[in-house]
């Protein structure tokens, strides 16, 4: 009898539950019992709420088993774990579970369902499709369609791929370099790190195309140092693509050169702000750039160079496949295609929901999301991780869309939602902000560097109730001067958040009056 | 942790490993911490000399990066995710807490253990998170804090 397939995550957050330990645990148990088994470490799926979530093929049908511990193993297997037998553990096939399959499953398509180290499987799964047939059509078309499709960046600002990729495309240079922004820091946000653990090589043909349309060939991807397991994932499907052909000269015949390397940060916020990165790619303090020159036409080592995130580079080879119409046709407004957004913090079901823009923030949170963890009302939602602004619950009905965010003073950034209940001292919050931008700013300018210090001193004053009406005035001019005087979005955007807090939730600032009616 | 006193030779091996070029001095300074848990004073003479840069060179970029550690760390380091998906999970609480069972402050560190803050581990679906010795644990409550920290070592 052939072995029967069991599918265990290798990915941070699983393994972060006990992963590991369960692949131990069936193992030994399989081994003890005699039963045939073969352990296959996928990704993950994205329903981070039910990891460890262990799959059994049963007639090439996956059966999903949710929060396993290693403790379930003897019981699940006397259950029939192998035939897919009932157990209070058991969630169903995988491909019926309402989570995943009412996403738009556009760039995270392969996450969960292959392993992601394995070449063979990548192909199977229309790997390498896209590349190949950039290859044949040429450069040209290949930014045509993704101008087509309307992709804008996913990294937070959100500018536009297509027009990125002409300026470097249309700018001479012996040497052009393609960087990959993995430095993923903002809070709630963990879409990359997913995308990079589950189907790495989906980053890596995005980038192939990305040096193909614009004419560099090598690659960086600058990836944050809180990611050690991802750093290893990245490596070896690197190797692999390397050993099968696709990286290195002459890629399968092209004439095509391309090979990329993996960089690590060193624990900065602000080297994810791209001219930062790239400082920090050369070696050094990650002390951000004036611009211009804009990176696409003086970027690394002073060469014209893409600085793309993960899930627009990841997006791109869907794109090549289908057609930017297709992409375009998902979404609303100039929100084109699809979002990874993350529900994050106090959330019952947290995890990855990738889906068209549009819909609104309160379906998210509460049709998958389901509501608060504490099962305590919605305070605040946090979204676009910390420079982003606190939405308070009578706006959740805002549709996600870059500029219908704009509209209401927030942002949707990289797509992280993180909730909190209603025991948050949202003082605290803004205070928090102030204090982030403190401990991260890059110090090149004063408004960022000695005004978030001073914004800290401020909220410690409202908070203690001195001279209240005074402070959030000086609060308000701060805010003011952080906006227009700053060189980054660091110093420029810290302000958001505290807006939000000072509007819709001052009555946390004086817990010692009445609140205000 | 496993980290090895500094040693001029296996320094020198490592900036060969990345060919003795200057624009790879970040990545051989998270080579070093790897390895020998700081950067110490000898360490960034060295760089200075092998990578051909001055040592403010070196200092700048030692001191800009939070994770260029300048003092020896406890034997064990442990990150508390501070940013704010795990506060609204409690992390504060958290903190205070392994202060408390740790006996050291934050950024502070014992002969034993190390205890920073950390900005989002990108678990931020299992908050609150921490980070001990390199690997992540979500969902973890102080039940749970204590649970790993007694099981980081053995002979504790
Ligand atoms: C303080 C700061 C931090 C940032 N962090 C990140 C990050 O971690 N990842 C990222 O992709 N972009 C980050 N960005 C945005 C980048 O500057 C840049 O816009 C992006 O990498 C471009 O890629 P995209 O167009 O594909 O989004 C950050 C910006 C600022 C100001
Ligand atoms: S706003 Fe802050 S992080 Fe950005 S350049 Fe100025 S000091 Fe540096
Ligand atoms: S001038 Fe740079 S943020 Fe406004
Ligand atoms: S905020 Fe703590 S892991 Fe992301």
């Amino acid at each position: 009898m052939a072995a029967t397939r069991i599918y265990v995550p290798r990915e941070t957050a699983a393994i972060s539950v006990g992963a590991d330990e369960v692949a131990i645990a069936i193992a030994r148990h399989a081994k003890e019992s005699g039963e045939k088994i073969e352990i296959i470490r996928n990704g993950s799926w994205g329903a981070t709420w039910l990891e460890p979530m262990v799959e059994v093929v049963v007639d090439d049908k996956r059966i999903a088993y949710g929060n396993i511990e290693p403790a379930d193993i003897p019981d699940l297997f006397k259950s029939g774990l192998l035939t897919g037998g009932k157990h209070a553990k058991r969630v169903g096939p995988t491909d019926e579970i309402p989570y995943l399959i009412n996403q738009d499953r556009w760039t995270f398509w392969r996450c969960g369902l292959i392993d992601p180290l394995s070449i063979d499987d990548f192909t199977a799964h229309q790997g390498f499709t896209a590349v190949s047939k950039a290859f044949k059509s040429g450069p040209q078309p290949v930014i045509d369609m993704i101008k087509t499709s309307g992709l804008r960046g996913r990294g937070g600002a959100a500018f536009p791929a297509g027009i990125k990729w002409q300026t470097v495309a249309d700018t001479d240079a012996e040497q052009k370099y393609i960087t990959c922004n993995a430095d993923e820091g903002d809070s709630g946000t963990f879409s990359d790190r997913i995308l990079m653990e589950s189907d790495p090589l989906a980053l890596i043909e995005g980038m192939m195309i990305a040096g193909f349309a614009v004419g560099a060939s090598r690659g960086y991807i600058y990836l944050r140092a809180e990611y050690p397991l991802t750093y290893s994932i990245l490596m070896r499907a690197i190797v692999a693509a390397r050993e099968a052909g696709w990286l290195g000269n002459d890629i399968q015949g092209s004439g095509f050169d391309f090979d990329v390397d993996v960089h690590l940060g060193a624990g900065s916020y602000v080297c994810g702000e791209e001219t930062a990165m790239l400082e920090s790619l050369e070696g050094k303090a990650g002390v951000v750039r004036y611009r211009p020159p804009l990176p696409a036409i003086e970027g690394l080592f002073g060469k014209p160079t893409i600085v793309n995130n993960v899930i627009t580079l990841a997006s791109v080879p869907n794109i090549v496949n289908l057609g930017g119409e297709k992409y375009a046709a998902y979404g609303v407004n100039r929100s084109t295609g699809t979002l990874a957004f993350q529900l994050a913090g106090n959330i019952k079901r947290g995890g990855l929901v990738e889906k068209a823009f549009g819909l609104t923030l309160r379906e998210i949170i509460e049709d998958w999301g389901g509501g608060t963890a504490s099962g305590r009302p919605i305070r605040a939602v946090q979204v676009g991780g910390p420079l982003g602004a606190y939405i308070p619950e009578d706006q959740l009905d805002t549709p996600l869309d870059y500029e219908a965010f704009l509209d209401i003073g927030a942002m949707l950034g990289h797509g992280g939602i993180v909730v909190f209940d209603d025991t948050v001292d949202m003082a605290q919050q803004a205070r928090f902000a102030m204090e982030f931008c403190a401990i991260e700013s890059c110090g090149k300018c004063t408004p960022c560097r000695i005004g978030s210090v001073r914004g800290v001193e401020i909220i410690d004053r409202m908070i203690a109730d001195e001279n209240r009406d005074e402070n959030h005035e000086l609060l308000l001019e701060l805010c003011d001067t952080m906006e227009h005087a700053s060189l980054c979005a660091m110093g420029g955007l810290t302000p958001l958040p505290v807006r939000s807090v000072l509007k819709y939730f001052a009555e946390d600032f004086a817990p010692s009056q009445e609140p205000q009616k | 942790m496993t980290t090895q006193p500094y040693d001029k030779q296996v320094a020198s091996d490592i900036i060969a490993g990345f060919n003795a070029r200057p624009e790879m001095l970040v990545q051989v300074l998270v080579a070093f911490v790897e390895r020998f848990g700081w950067i110490t004073d000898a360490a960034i003479r060295q760089l200075a000399a092998e990578l051909n840069l001055s040592r403010a060179d070196v200092h700048g970029v030692v001191s800009y990066y939070h994770d260029f550690r300048t003092s020896p760390p406890g034997k064990h380091v442990v990150k508390i995710c501070e940013a704010e998906a795990c506060q609204s999970m409690g992390s504060r609480e958290l903190s205070k807490h392994a202060q408390k069972s740790l006996g050291v402050a934050m950024h502070e560190s014992n002969d034993d253990v190390t205890l920073e803050p950390v900005y989002c581990l990108g678990n931020c679906a299992c908050s609150p998170a921490i980070m001990v010795d390199g690997k992540t644990f979500g969902r973890v409550s102080t039940n749970r804090f204590d649970e790993i920290v007694a099981s980081m070592d053995e002979t504790r």
